[in-house]
C-alpha cells in the first residue's frame, strides 16, 4: 500500500458550508455499477445548466485546472455516505481537502482512498481561498508528517488532521482490508463472546 | 470521557484489537446491504480472492432503484436493471441471505432489519447508508458506512474505526397534541445544527423517549446523522423487548429470558458519565416544517421565517443560497406555502404508524387538486398490513396514489421525481438542493401527517386545526 506523506500541486476553491454528498454527486449517478466513470459528475448539477453548458463553476474555470488540492468550508460532505462523493473528487484530480470541517462518513471514506482531509481555522480557510482566487498558479504542498501547509516552497501554515488518519496515510495502511483480515483469529475469538452470536 | 454508557459497553465488547493506526478492530454484529453501495464492494472482495467471512450476518434487499409503480422485470430503466442484476448475482455468487420481491419482506433496509428482528439490543450494526443511525433505537451501535467499507465487513465482518464522545440528550415533559416523533428530531437538530453532533453519539433519553414506541425512537434516531451524529441511541426497555417478541429472526422461547438479560446488562448505567448532556422540554416542540436546505433550516408551522441577521456571518452564504433556492423571503410565514407534491414514505416516516396517522388525517377529505399526492410503504410487510388495516383505501379515495415499497422520492433514484420549480411536502429526511430528483425542485420535510394536512389544503397547514374536526 502506498504511503501518503505529501501532496504537491495547485488548488480548487469550492465555497460554502454545509456542502451535502448529493450536491458533489447528484443521485442518478449512483445507478452505475462500477466507480469508473464518476470523475466525470462532481458538482455536476452546479456546473452545467440544461444544455449541459459549463456555467461557470472552479471545477471548470481554467486557472483551476490540474489542481491536486480541494480548498473547502465547514460540514463538508454531510448528508449520504455515498463513496461515489469522494470517488467523483479522486477521479477528477483531487488528492487532498483542506476545510474548516468535515462530515465524519465523508471522512472516513476519503481515509480509505488515500485522500487526507485536513482541518484549518475559519479565518485560515478564508485566507487560503483568497490566495488561490487571486493567484490560481499557486504551488501547495501539503506535508502529513509536518502537519504543514508549504505555497511556493516556504512555510505557510499549520494544518489538523485526526491522528488515526494522519498514522493510517503516512504508514500506508490506509486500505484497512489487510490490517482487518491479520487479525481473522482474535475477530473469531470475540465473535464467540458475543451472546447474540453464539445463540445466547 | 464517557463511562457506563451503552455505547462503552458495546464499543468494548465488540472490539477485536487497537490498530497500528491507533484506529479499533471491530466486530459488525449485523451488517444490511442493498443495490447501491454494495455492487463495488463485491467487485473489490473478488478481485482480491476473498470470500464474504460471515455470509450469514450479512442480510441483502433493494430499495433504493426500485420502481415503485410496476415492479416487473426488467425494470424499464436499464442502469437499474442492471444494479438490480449485480445484487442478484452476488448474493448467489457469495451465499448471502436475500430479502427480494418475492420474499413478502422486500423494502426499505432499515425498516425491515428491525420489522425481522435482526435488529437486537447490544449489536453493532453497519450498512452503507448513512441513515443506519435508525438502528440505534433499540440501543445498538450502528454505523453508515462507504463502500469500501463494506468491502472490509465483508471481507472480514470488521471495521477500522475511531471512537466517538457521547452526548446525552433527555427531552422531558409531555409532547403537545399533533407533536410527534418527526417533530421531536427536527427540533433537536434545529437546536443543535446539522454539524452539532459530529464526533459525537447522541443517547435520547427522558420521559419523552420512554413514552414512545419503537417506531417512534426510529424516527428520531434514523435523523441522528442529519444532525452530525453518526449514531444515534435509545437505551433498550420494555417497550423494545415487547417489540422483538415474535419476529422472524428474534430469540425464540427458550432462549428469550437468557436474550433479555443481556439485552438489559447493555443499558446505560444510573451514574453513567457522559461527554456532554443537553435538556429540553417537550412543551417547546411544535410541529415543524423546514425552509431551507438543510435540515436546521427549520421552524414551527406558525412561525415566521427567520431574518438572515439572525446567523453568524459564516452561516450567511448558506441562508442566503436556501432562500435563493427555495425562493421564501424572511419573515414570511412557512404556513400557508403552495405544494406541489406530498410525499409520504421513506425509512423516517414509511413504518405502519406514520401511515396510520396520516391516514387518520386524509380519511374522508380530499387532496387538493393542484396536489401529486404518494403514499410509499417502507416494505412489503407495512403495505400488507396497512392494506389489512384498509389504509389503501382510505388514501386511494382521498386521491393519493397507492404504491409498492421502496426508497421512492426520498432520494428520486427511481422514476418518482420533483419535475422543474416543483416544491413537495415531504416525511422523508433530506431537504438538500437536488435530492428529490430534480436539481431545481425544492423540499420541506415535516411529519407524515402534516404532509397529509398539506396534501389536503393544497399548502402547508398546522395538522391541529384538521385534528379538530375529527
Ligand atoms: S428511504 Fe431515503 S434515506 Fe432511507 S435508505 Fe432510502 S434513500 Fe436512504
Amino acid at each position: 500500500m502506498n504511503k501518503v506523506t505529501q501532496i504537491e500541486g495547485k488548488a480548487v476553491p469550492v465555497e460554502g458550508n454545509d456542502i451535502d454528498t448529493d450536491r458533489i454527486i447528484p443521485a442518478r449517478y449512483l445507478k452505475e455499477i462500477t466507480f469508473t466513470n464518476m470523475g466525470n459528475y462532481p458538482f455536476y448539477d452546479e456546473r452545467f445548466d440544461a444544455e449541459g453548458k459549463p456555467k461557470g463553476h472552479p471545477f471548470d474555470l481554467p486557472q483551476f485546472q490540474g489542481a491536486h488540492l480541494l480548498f473547502v468550508n465547514q460540514n463538508f460532505g454531510c448528508g449520504s455516505s455515498r463513496e461515489h462523493a469522494p470517488q467523483s473528487l479522486m477521479r477528477w484530480g483531487v488528492r487532498a481537502i483542506i476545510g474548516e470541517s468535515f462530515a465524519e462518513i465523508f471522512a472516513g471514506n476519503c481515509t480509505m482512498l488515500g485522500i487526507p482531509t485536513a482541518t484549518v481555522n475559519h479565518g485560515e480557510m478564508m485566507k487560503l481561498q483568497t490566495l488561490v482566487k487571486e493567484k490560481p498558479e499557486t504551488k501547495f504542498m501539503l506535508d502529513l508528517e509536518k502537519k504543514t501547509l508549504l505555497s511556493e516552497g516556504k512555510e505557510y501554515l499549520k494544518f489538523d488532521i485526526h491522528e488515526s488518519k494522519r498514522n493510517a496515510l503516512v504508514n500506508g495502511t490506509w486500505d484497512s482490508t489487510g490490517l482487518l483480515l491479520g487479525n481473522a483469529g482474535k475477530t473469531a475469538e470475540v465473535a464467540k463472546k458475543l451472546p447474540y452470536v453464539a445463540g445466547f | 470521557m464517557s463511562k457506563g454508557t451503552l455505547y462503552n459497553k458495546v464499543w468494548d465488547s465488540h472490539v477485536v484489537d487497537k490498530l497500528p493506526t491507533g484506529q479499533y478492530q471491530l466486530f459488525i454484529g449485523l451488517h444490511l446491504i442493498h443495490e447501491v453501495t454494495s455492487p463495488q464492494a463485491f467487485d473489490m472482495i473478488a478481485e482480491k480472492g476473498l470470500k464474504v467471512a460471515y455470509p450469514n450476518r450479512t442480510f441483502a434487499t433493494v430499495d433504493h432503484i426500485v420502481p415503485t409503480k410496476s415492479q416487473a422485470r426488467p425494470f424499464q430503466d436499464n442502469e437499474a436493471e442492471l444494479m438490480m442484476g449485480a445484487i442478484e448475482k452476488n448474493v448467489k455468487k457469495f451465499g448471502v441471505p436475500f430479502y427480494d420481491f418475492n420474499s413478502g419482506n422486500q423494502g426499505i433496509v432499515h425498516i425491515i432489519g428491525p420489522e425481522m428482528g435482526l435488529t437486537q439490543p447490544g449489536m453493532t450494526i453497519a450498512c452503507g447508508d448513512s441513515h443506519t443511525s435508525t438502528h440505534g433505537a433499540f440501543g445498538t451501535l450502528a454505523f453508515g458506512i462507504g463502500t469500501t467499507q463494506v468491502r472490509d465487513v465483508l471481507a472480514t465482518q470488521c471495521l477500522a474505526m475511531d471512537a466517538l464522545k457521547v452526548r446525552r440528550i433527555n427531552v422531558n415533559g409531555k409532547l403537545k397534541p399533533g407533536v410527534t416523533a418527526k417533530d421531536v428530531t427536527l427540533y433537536i437538530i434545529q437546536k443543535l445544527g446539522v454539524k452539532g453532533g459530529i464526533g459525537y453519539a447522541y443517547e435520547y433519553g427522558g420521559s419523552v423517549f420512554d413514552a414512545m414506541t419503537m417506531e417512534e425512537r426510529m424516527t428520531v434516531c434514523n435523523m441522528a446523522i442529519e444532525g452530525g451524529a453518526r449514531v444515534g441511541y435509545v437505551n433498550p426497555d420494555q417497550t423494545t423487548f415487547d417489540y422483538l417478541k415474535g419476529r422472524k429472526y428474534s430469540p425464540t422461547a427458550d432462549k428469550w429470558d437468557k436474550a433479555v438479560a443481556y439485552w438489559k446488562s447493555v443499558a446505560s448505567d444510573k451514574d453513567a458519565v457522559f461527554d456532554d448532556v443537553v435538556n429540553f422540554d417537550a412543551a417547546d416542540i411544535e410541529p415543524i416544517v423546514t425552509w431551507g436546505i438543510t435540515p436546521d433550516q427549520s421552524v414551527g408551522v406558525n412561525d415566521k421565517l427567520p431574518e438572515v441577521s439572525r446567523f453568524s456571518a459564516d452561516e450567511v452564504k448558506t441562508v442566503e443560497l436556501a432562500y435563493k433556492h427555495m425562493d421564501l423571503k424572511p419573515g414570511q410565514s412557512i404556513k400557508g406555502t403552495p405544494i406541489n407534491v406530498a410525499f409520504i414514505g421513506s425509512c423516517t416516516n414509511g413504518r405502519i404508524s406514520d401511515l396510520r396517522e396520516a391516514a387518520k388525517v386524509a380519511k374522508g377529505r380530499k387532496v387538493s387538486k393542484s396536489v401529486r399526492a404518494f403514499v410509499v410503504p417502507g416494505s412489503q410487510q407495512v403495505k400488507a398490513q396497512a392494506e389489512k388495516e384498509g389504509l389503501d383505501k382510505i388514501f386511494t379515495e382521498a386521491g393519493f396514489e397507492w404504491r409498492q415499497a421502496g426508497c421512492s422520492m426520498c432520494l428520486a433514484m427511481n422514476p418518482d421525481k420533483l419535475q422543474g420549480r416543483e416544491i413537495s411536502a415531504s416525511s422523508s429526511n433530506r431537504n438538500f438542493i437536488g435530492r428529490q430528483g430534480s436539481k431545481d425542485g425544492r423540499t420541506m420535510l415535516m411529519s407524515p401527517a402534516m404532509v397529509a394536512a398539506a396534501a389536503i389544503e393544497g399548502r402547508v397547514a398546522d395538522v391541529r386545526e384538521l385534528m379538530k374536526n375529527l
